[in-house]
């Protein structure tokens, strides 16, 4: 009698699943690498893996709808003259005019203002309607120095050098000629529709010693008003933050994996930095060490998506956040509404990330005039407003629960992990137990 | 004519002093005594006058200039001039790093030498230096013409885009995507002209000089040039 192995289930890998096959045949038929915008999109810790334990017998809590519970911020105290005074503690992060569309930045400007709060130039240097819109606005200054002059820096509310982006720390910028049209490139300087990279490195100074001269220079040119921020991507963020301070800056932007990007190298996107949640204890830590909490405000992003996120961040330490993909969200992006059109581009709506590519339906990461007429400046700047204002309730109404008339009086004793790596990354205890995994050694 | 002795008046009274001047201030004549090395100084001027300085400058001399022109007499730090407007600064002695970085505008003048990085990332700027220049000046040099007289250190003008660049003597060696072309009739007369404002009319004589810029092979990605990253 012959014996017939009854068939198995055809079984995939779990090590070459389906996105990987498929970016093997997408590497094998074009070539080059893949390029793309926003952030991680694998699971890392992060602050769902937390949860608030709000009062009980030992707690008071406040009352939801009566008990006032704060939410201004102030940042730049350290040596600004005039430092940014914030109804939240939620800023909008520096997106570059060239990746976004000039409708998009207005927007932005709009939102924020109304929502009390700044928003951030980016590569590519301020444009009118920005600053035009934007009660507080930050501007940046990258190694590329795209635009840079010294009447936009006098007309910025805060300067924010950019030492490195949480999606790609060690990584510059890069904007593909589709994107570079006349205006882009007139910014720029640049040739039209050329590939733009660019530089990882500041072109004048290296190394903390000269940046600490560099900020100073900084501060004379605009005779020590604004506030200077230091951007950095989390990789290392006790030293980092360690030498931000030294250097000079009145804030410090810390970015973790998480956060977007207009475009990188998807292995950068995915490989380099740390998670956020792992960023912020550090980088706390590095200014109680110093002697600078609260001395030099801390703000925070890479995945914050909502008043939890916010909650959760300030319980840890820091001062603010700041949003980038998210507010691109609200603003429109990657909407549902625009179905037919992210599949005649072969994805589909919570999918899209050519942002590269400028072909945007919901005109907001490109430069193409039909496109980027879809995104009407005004509405735009409202749904960011409404988001902005419910993100300040959510985190309200977890900081009341926890007894706390201010977001900035939430604490690490606030928090418990639901996981043993969130424990030991955010450094509080695994829930119900007293165990910090990590803490002591 | 005021005088402005930074050994007696702090460098932040000195700036904001320059800052407040107007367009059309009488006061066009500055001179600053002991600058020892300072950094920062005349940073953010935005005025048509002129500012000697008497000695040696440290990091940023005339950082982000607008108008002025500034005469060190003596050797600048890193960074002299860096993403200046227009206006003139004139370095007497030797330049650091990063001499003209990101300048947008004006002229940069270097009698000595200029160290590594020099005129990198620059956008308009023209640069003229006297002596040599380092390793990887240019680099990234988007428009503006850099002059120079002596050797250039190597990878010069890596991943230029539509900067000019004349050098006379040797090049240590060329960096990515920048090549030597060819010097026609509207190269030299742009030459004379540079030569003329740095005041070398008639004194250096252009067939002497080699025109480089760029091979614009890696505008637009290609992965068959993936090696010359
Ligand atoms: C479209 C886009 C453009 C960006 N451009 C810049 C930029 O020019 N400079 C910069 O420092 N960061 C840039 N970033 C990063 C953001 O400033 C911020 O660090 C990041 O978006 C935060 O993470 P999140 O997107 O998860 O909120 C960009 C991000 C996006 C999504």
């Amino acid at each position: 009698m012959t014996y017939h192995n009854p068939p198995t289930t055809p079984r995939t890998s779990y090590t070459f699943d389906e996105y990987t096959l498929s970016e093997i045949r997408r590497a094998a038929s074009t070539g080059i690498y893949d390029i793309r915008g926003g952030g991680t999109k694998r699971r890392v810790p992060n602050f769902d893996d937390l949860v608030m334990l709000g009062a009980s017998m030992s707690r008071y809590p406040l009352e939801g709808y009566r008990e006032k519970c704060g939410t201004n911020v102030v940042l730049g105290t350290r040596f600004a003259k005039k430092p940014l005074k914030l109804s939240i503690p939620i800023t909008i992060a520096g997106m570059s005019f060239g990746s976004l569309s000039a409708n998009a930045k207005e927007a932005l400007g709009r939102g924020a203002s109304l929502a009390g709060t700044s928003t951030t130039t980016g590569d590519g240097g301020m444009t009118p309607e920005e600053r035009g819109q934007s009660k507080y606005l930050v501007y940046q200054y990258l190694p590329s120095r795209y635009g840079m002059n010294p009447v936009d820096l006098r007309k910025a509310d805060a300067i924010e050098i950019v030492i490195g982006q949480g999606a790609k720390p060690g990584g510059g910028g890069m904007l593909l000629g589709q994107k570079i049209s006349d205006r882009v490139a007139q910014m720029r300087q640049l040739p039209k529709g050329i590939d733009q990279r660019s530089a990882c490195r500041h072109p004048d100074w290296t190394g903390a010693d000269d940046l600490e001269i560099k900020i100073n220079e900084l501060r004379e040119l605009t005779d020590w008003e604004k506030p200077i921020y230091l951007k950095v991507g989390a990789s290392r963020p006790y030293y980092d933050t360690m030498l931000a301070v030294k250097a000079g800056a009145d804030v410090i932007v810390l970015d973790g994996m998480q956060g977007g990007t207009a475009a990188t190298q998807e292995v950068f996107i995915e490989h380099v930095g740390i998670p956020l949640l792992s960023a912020i204890r550090p980088a706390v830590q590095a200014l109680q060490d110093l002697g600078m909490h609260r001395k030099v405000q801390l703000i925070v992003s890479g995945g914050i998506r909502n008043g939890a996120d916010v909650a959760k961040a300030l319980a840890m330490g820091a001062d603010a956040v700041a949003i980038g993909t998210a507010a691109l969200v609200a603003l429109g992006d990657n909407d549902p509404k625009w179905e037919k059109e992210y599949a005649a581009l072969g994805t589909t709506p919570g999918a899209y990330d050519d942002w590269h590519e400028g072909k945007d339906p919901a005109g907001i990461t490109t430069q193409t005039p039909a496109l980027m007429q879809r995104l009407d400046p005004v509405t735009a700047g409202r749904r960011l407003a409404n988001y902005l204002k419910v993100m300040t309730l959510e985190a309200q109404t977890l900081a009341r629960a926890c007894g706390k008339n201010h977001l900035h009086n939430l604490e690490p004793e606030d928090l418990v992990a639901l996981t043993l790596e969130a424990a030991a990354m955010a450094r509080v205890p695994l829930a119900g137990t007293n165990w910090i995994p990590g803490a002591g050694g | 004519m005021p005088t402005i002795d930074l050994a007696k008046t702090s460098l932040r009274d000195l700036n904001a002093t320059l800052h407040q001047l107007k367009p059309d201030t009488n006061e066009t004549l500055w001179t600053i005594t002991n600058p020892a090395g300072e950094h920062s100084i005349a940073v953010g001027v935005d005025a048509p006058i002129t500012i000697n300085i008497d000695g040696n400058v440290g990091y940023y001399c005339g950082g982000m200039n607008s108008q002025a022109s500034i005469i060190i007499e003596g050797s600048a730090g890193q960074g002299v001039g860096e993403n200046m407007m227009s206006g003139l600064i004139h370095v007497k002695g030797d330049a650091s790093q990063s001499a003209g970085a990101t300048g947008r505008g004006g002229r940069l003048i270097i009698e000595g030498n200029a160290s590594a990085r020099c005129g990198i990332s620059m956008k308009g700027i023209d640069i003229v230096v006297k002596g040599d220049i380092g390793h990887l000046s240019a680099f990234m040099g988007q428009n503006g013409r850099l002059v120079v007289f002596g050797e250039a250190g190597e990878a010069l003008g890596d991943s230029l885009y539509e900067a000019h660049i004349y050098v006379r003597g040797p090049v240590a060696s060329l960096g990515a995507d920048c090549i030597e072309k060819e010097m026609r009739d509207e190269h030299r007369v742009e030459l004379i002209e540079l030569l003329k404002l740095a005041g070398e009319a008639n004194k250096v004589d252009v067939s002497e000089f080699r025109r480089y810029g760029s091979a614009r092979q890696l505008y637009n990605f290609n992965i068959d040039n993936a090696d010359a990253y």
